[in-house]
């Protein structure tokens, strides 16, 4: 940690950066207002699947760039699970360097478009910015500036392609290509090992492709990382599920030296309430997938999906947010969010509640279906719904929904989609009776080294956490990758 | 990319693949399905593996051409690829010697059936065999099956070929005759319904295996799932076999229909621009 410090403090000390911070007054940079990030037409975008967000102009992001102070302690950096340099990042941006700002960034994290998009920043390094903490003032727009420097970096056609060490020659395996996989292969391959990554479904991405639909994250933007790492040497095997296709123990023979599982949360959750198993209940991962993997919603693609008129998503997640405004963009003409908590507690993104409450979107917080009913056809037309308050604060610190007795009512709708969370694959666990596991059926690791009870299988993201973030998983991935190259290191010196 | 390297036609609508997947081939076991994708367009579905030849590198599985995706199958000749196989998927059939055994299968419900008749008979098993279908043309797998089986009844709805009737009659017919210690079936849903009901009736352990909509096939969407026994399973990971008895079957049959309209809609255009 110290040595992070030293470093950090040795590059501000740098000549460009001393002078850039004399270039401007501290008093001259706070009294800038926060940019404001370019959004499409609220009527116009949810009835397509443009992106939402449109990225901020060049000269906008230079004033932006310049409201960071380039603090002596930089906060920020402890909010961020990957340890990007902040401050570096920004300034170089400032320096008109947007190239070098792409670099600064690729330093630890392997996805900053990626990132710059879909990571929650107003509760990360925005939430840690000087401006929010001790200034009491809108934060800088680091979020908004990482993905303008990566996307300034791709469209530049420059794309720098992180340095890796001299082949070793040591086989590693990944498995899942999501974020918390792609993090840990690029690390991988920085360090000079040999990288394959087996990944399940026929794309690579995992939820970035299946799950976080295009209007907030193109499939593009990933498949440019990915090739990416690609360049750096790394392997994908598409269509391999590792314990079905082959068996960890094969992988060993074929001289795999140690595994990174970050197979995710993949079991969707259902409430288990009569009529949940009727036609047209979905849960969010089948909507989102039929949507986003398989182009169901396009006409020259073969995987159907029903589009409804009347559409309830349950749940306040973010996936829940990605579902209703698929479905508004399905062309449904009543697209609501029912939530057993209030907004408060909701733990979708700021961002993203404003944007779905742009396009139409209904809310209805404080409710709780409790039953579905069905036509003859077995599809559902009705839900039944309870009111629900808030109580005490439960074990996750939010106020716990209580039910209302007699409250109930019914509501008509054609399409249900269940987003009330999900649970860890079981796949691999199932696979592997000797790898511990919780209650919750995540996978125990050291968290210091995320090596599990097997010594050569590391684990990370949402198969260890049960459900979190694209970047909390990066932050594993890149944790287990350090983890693992020293255990593969000290194993092939021992032999 | 896996390429076809053998193409038998059972009749005019069911063919058998033979296709290229030495891991799968090497893994898998009986029960065990692929998810296969056909083309860049095309969806994703789950077929039941009905062999495999480790030493070539080959699995082998049975189609019958009922909508878009299976005639994009069935129209593919040897030397063809299929874009995606992923598999083995779910959990393995569970085999031991338990005496003497009732095995049932509907139409193309024989292919599935196949692995599971020959492990039984490996296991020490007597095993009776009843094939059943509508007519003759779609009795597949006789010779197969008869290999493996202590005795085989073929049986169709319209007499054209074995003894006329249906399944549960031929069902009926073993267990009044002889003790039966277990009985596996499998077919359509509503076949397996009333072959479920038939060994209910006699308290006789019955397996059956469930072919429901799936997407993904690892355990992530959910599309696939049933009530057994009360409670919501994932066809997928859970199955594709449970204890009949405990099926809900009605429900099932309405979730198989669930995309029934654009289902029927997309095949009236593809039979179009393919006439």
């Amino acid at each position: 940690m110290d040595d992070i410090k030293e470093y950090l403090k040795a590059e501000r000390s740098k000549e460009w950066r001393t002078e850039l911070r004399k270039s401007k007054k501290a008093k001259e940079r706070t009294s800038l207002e926060r940019a404001l990030m370019p959004e499409a037409d609220p009527n116009k975008r949810n009835k397509n699947i443009e992106e939402v967000n449109k990225g901020l102009l060049t000269e906008v992001a230079l004033v932006e760039a310049s409201r960071c102070l380039d603090c002596p302690n930089p906060t920020c950096i402890t909010g961020c699970p990957v340890g990007i340099n902040i401050p570096k990042f920004i300034k170089k941006i400032e320096t008109e360097d947007f190239l070098g700002a792409a670099k600064v960034l690729k330093e630890t994290n392997t996805l900053p478009a990626v990132c710059g998009r879909v990571c929650p920043q107003e509760k990360q390094c925005e939430a840690n910015c000087f401006y929010t903490v001790s200034l009491k003032k809108t934060p800088v727009a680091i979020g908004h500036l990482e993905r303008f420097a990566a996307d300034f970096e791709r469209n530049s056609g420059k794309m720098s392609v992180p340095e890796v060490m001299e082949s070793d020659g040591i086989k590693v395996a990944v498995i899942g290509s999501g974020p918390a996989g792609l993090a840990c292969a690029g690390d991988l391959a920085k360090f000079g090992h040999e990288v394959t990554v087996f990944e399940a479904l026929h794309e690579i991405g995992g939820v970035l492709k299946y799950g976080i639909p295009e209007f907030r994250l193109p499939n593009e933007i990933v498949d440019v990382e990915i090739d990416n790492l690609k360049k750096m040497g790394i392997t994908f095997k598409t269509n391999f599920i590792i314990g079905k296709t082959v068996s960890i123990d094969d992988l060993r023979e074929q001289g795999f030296q140690a595994f990174f599982v970050g197979s995710g949360a993949g079991l969707p959750n259902f409430m288990n309430i009569p009529g949940e198993n009727y036609n047209n209940i979905f849960s969010s991962n089948e909507y989102l997938t039929r949507v986003n993997l398989m182009n169901a919603a396009k006409s020259d693609y073969d995987t159907p999906v029903f589009s409804g008129n009347n559409v309830a998503v349950i749940g306040g997640g973010n996936t829940a947010m990605d579902s209703v405004r698929t479905a508004k963009r399905l062309g449904a003409e009543r697209a609501m969010i029912i939530y057993r908590r209030s907004r408060e507690e909701m733990p979708a993104r700021v961002e993203e509640v404003k944007h779905a409450i742009e396009e139409g979107i209904e809310f209805m917080n404080l409710h709780n279906p409790v039953e579905y009913f069905a036509n003859k056809d077995g599809r559902v037309n009705k839900m039944r719904v309870q009111k629900m308050e808030l109580g005490e604060p439960d074990a996750s610190g939010r106020r716990r929904p209580i039910p209302i007795e007699g409250s109930e009512f019914d509501i008509d709708v054609d399409t249900v989609i269940v987003s009330v969370g999900v649970s860890p694959n079981p796949l691999i666990p199932s696979a592997l009776p000797d790898l511990k596991v919780t209650s919750w059926h995540t996978i125990e690791v050291n968290p210091e080294n995320m090596q599990s009870s097997i010594p050569d299988i590391f684990a990370g993201g949402d198969i260890v956490r049960g459900g979190a973030t694209v970047i909390l998983a990066m932050g594993d991935g890149r944790k287990a990758a350090e983890g693992m190259h020293k255990y593969v290191t000290e194993k092939v010196k021992a032999n | 990319m896996n390429k076809i390297i053998e193409k038998e036609y059972f009749s005019k609508n069911v063919i058998k693949l033979v296709i290229e997947a030495p891991e799968i081939a090497h893994s898998r076991k009986p029960g065990h399905f692929v998810i296969i994708r056909v083309d860049n367009k095309g969806e994703r579905i789950p077929l039941t593996i009905a062999d495999a030849d480790e030493a070539k590198g080959t699995i082998t599985l049975v189609i019958q051409r009922v909508g878009v995706t299976s005639s994009k199958l069935t129209d593919l000749k040897a030397g063809d690829t299929i874009l995606d196989v992923a598999g083995p998927m779910g959990q393995s059939t569970h085999l031991e010697k338990v005496g003497t055994v009732l095995c049932a299968g509907g139409g193309v419900g024989v292919a599935p059936l196949m692995p599971i008749v020959k492990g039984l008979k490996e296991a020490g098993n007597r095993v009776i065999t009843i094939l059943a279908a509508r007519s003759k043309d779609l009795i597949i797998l006789e010779d197969q099956i008869k290999e493996y089986s202590d005795e085989l009844i073929v049986m169709t709805d319209d007499g054209s070929y074995g003894k006329k009737g249906l399944v549960t009659h031929g069902m009926e017919e073993v267990i009044q005759r002889e003790k039966v210690n277990m009985s596996v079936v499998i077919g359509p849903a509503i076949m397996m319904k009333f072959a479920s009901l038939t060994t209910k009736k006699y308290n006789i352990p019955t397996v059956a295996s469930l072919n429901t909509i799936m997407v993904d096939g690892t355990g992530m969407c959910g599309a696939c799932r049933v009530t057994v026994g009360g409670k919501t399973k994932f066809v997928c990971i859970d199955g594709p076999e449970f204890d009949a008895h405990q099926v809900d079957f009605d429900q099932m049959l309405q979730r198989l229909g669930a995309y029934k309209d654009q289902e029927m809609k997309a095949y009236e255009e593809y039979l179009k621009m393919h006439a």
